[in-house]
């Protein structure tokens, strides 16, 4: 449900016009997410007809890219927005971005599939973790995306926080791939794969977070970019007067 | 602008009452030196009013009464000892509608220094009529028609005529009450960029309801409604994050 704080304009198209970004950045969301989820079932069944499936469908997110882009620049120029206005109009042109480039990652673990030519496919134990991983990830990106639709700092904070999990998969599985490497040459093709897909996952991850900064940005006010976790938490519990 | 700046004038409690009704109801703030502030809010809710008492125009109205003190460098502008022509050189103002007198371009700009004795000679005359139109940046625009009627100029010429008219008796502060609101986007332009000058030496304050000229002049912004502050601080924060739900609504345009 959009928040209502949106509305309450005496110009009822400006309330349609900011409702719009909004309305279109989720459909965007939901687009990436879709295209994520198949990247990782593609992946994991090696199914190469959904993984093509997935890299043409990375040019519609991108079209919304541009579609958005303009309807905000347009929401700009002519209603020059203020305070709370300005910072829904500013947090989903930043939020675009974000989610364009989790668009680009999800592809990326598409072509990680298609790129390989050797046959050789990781374990079921390898599999499972990225899977493991996968899920995670996808689960806090769609928690993300609801905390900026409902306009809830609180929840934000929350969701950023699962990041560090996230991070530390990562390294885990990185660790994993290394010694298998190490240990035979003959894997180094397929724990490069599973690399790729993890520092993929990780940077979804990122991006995840980045959306819920723009969101306690939106809420709040404060710019809280580079903030550590103590700082955010500040933020996130002053109340307005 | 932070709060080390010296306080050039200081409002306390004001009230403005028009016969039994009261418009303001008590107004405190600091107007810093040498800063640019503006008041915005809705029609009727008492920016035009409280400008209006920071030079005593209000005592021109009548049934119209005054109380708390408001002080100009430390001085209550009250004081019957005070001389009321005096404390309107040192805090001029420029109207909404440009209104040079019927006079030559130099008669309008000479016409205070005259009144106030701050020329002896013809020479210091034209010295001052030069530095203040030149710092109204009307210098090169009316240099060869000074002798003709200020009415003549254009809407944008004729309100810097004015804000030069109130530079030629060396104020301190400037009062301006919507002063661009007749004017073309070119004209209220070349007007910002002169406020944006003239506050290295003067203090600005100015009515305004185009709420973006206060966003790009001001270095802060104070909002009124239905007679009170509700909120004073740094146009940036005011714009973008404002405290108070009643700003917030206005800035935004909704209905609170």
């Amino acid at each position: 449900m959009l928040n209502n704080k949106i509305g309450g304009h005496y110009s009822q198209a400006y309330d349609d016009e900011l409702r719009q970004a909004v309305e279109r950045l989720l459909a965007m969301a939901t687009l990436a997410q879709q295209q994520l989820s198949d990247a990782m079932t593609a992946f994991i069944n090696a199914d190469r007809a959904l993984a093509k499936q997935v890299k043409q469908g990375d040019r519609t997110v991108n079209n919304f890219e541009v579609d958005i882009d303009e309807h905000c620049l347009d929401i700009l120029a002519r209603r020059q927005p203020a305070a709370t206005d300005l910072r829904l109009v500013l947090s989903v042109l930043k939020s675009v971005n974000d989610i364009e480039r989790i668009g680009d990652l999800a592809k990326r673990i598409a072509k990680a599939l298609l790129k390989d030519e050797s046959g050789n496919r990781p374990t079921e134990a390898q599999l499972a973790q990225l899977n493991t991983m996968g899920a995670k990830v996808q689960q806090m990106l769609a928690r993300a995306i609801t905390a900026f639709e409902q306009m809830d700092a609180d929840t934000a904070l929350a969701v950023l926080r699962e990041d560090k999990a996230i991070d530390d998969d990562y390294a885990q599985i990185m660790q994993h791939s290394l010694s298998s490497m190490m240990d035979d040459a003959s894997q180094i093709g397929v724990s490069l794969q599973i690399s790729q897909v993890a520092k993929a996952l990780e940077r979804v991850g990122d991006h995840a977070r980045n959306i819920c900064q723009h969101t306690i940005f939106l809420c709040k006010g404060r710019n809280v970019a580079h903030l550590t976790d103590d700082e955010l938490q500040q933020v996130v519990e002053k109340r307005r007067d | 602008m932070s709060n080390s700046a010296a306080v050039k004038i200081s409002a306390k409690d004001v009230k403005v009452f028009y016969g039994e009704n009261e418009a303001l109801h008590g107004i405190s703030m600091d107007v810093y030196e040498n800063e640019v502030i503006s008041f915005i809010g809705p029609s009727g809710c008492g920016k035009s009013t409280f400008l209006r008492c920071m030079n005593r125009m209000n005592d021109t109205i009548e049934h119209c009464r005054v109380t708390g003190s408001i002080t100009l460098d430390g001085r209550d502008i009250h004081d019957p000892s005070l001389d009321v022509v005096q404390l309107r050189a040192q805090v001029g103002m420029v109207f909404q509608k440009p209104n040079p007198f019927p006079k030559s371009i130099y008669e309008n700009i000479a016409y205070g220094p005259k009144l106030h004795g701050l020329a002896e000679r013809k020479a210091d005359l034209d010295d001052i009529v030069e530095s203040s139109l030149r710092r109204a940046g009307l210098w090169n625009e009316v240099k060869d028609r000074l002798d003709q009627p200020g009415t003549g100029l254009s809407g944008g010429q004729q309100q810097r005529l004015c804000i030069a008219r109130s530079i030629a008796v060396s104020p301190e502060v400037i009062l301006m009450d919507e002063p661009c609101s007749a004017l073309d986007p070119i004209a209220t332009s070349i007007i910002e960029e002169l406020i944006d000058e003239l506050k290295q030496n003067f203090t600005i304050v100015i009515v305004t309801h185009n709420m973006q000229q206060a966003a790009r002049v001001s270095d802060r912004t104070a909002f009124f409604h239905l007679g009170n502050l509700i909120e004073i601080g740094n146009t940036n924060d005011l714009f973008t994050n404002p405290q108070q739900k009643r700003t917030e609504d206005y800035i935004t345009g909704r209905y609170g």
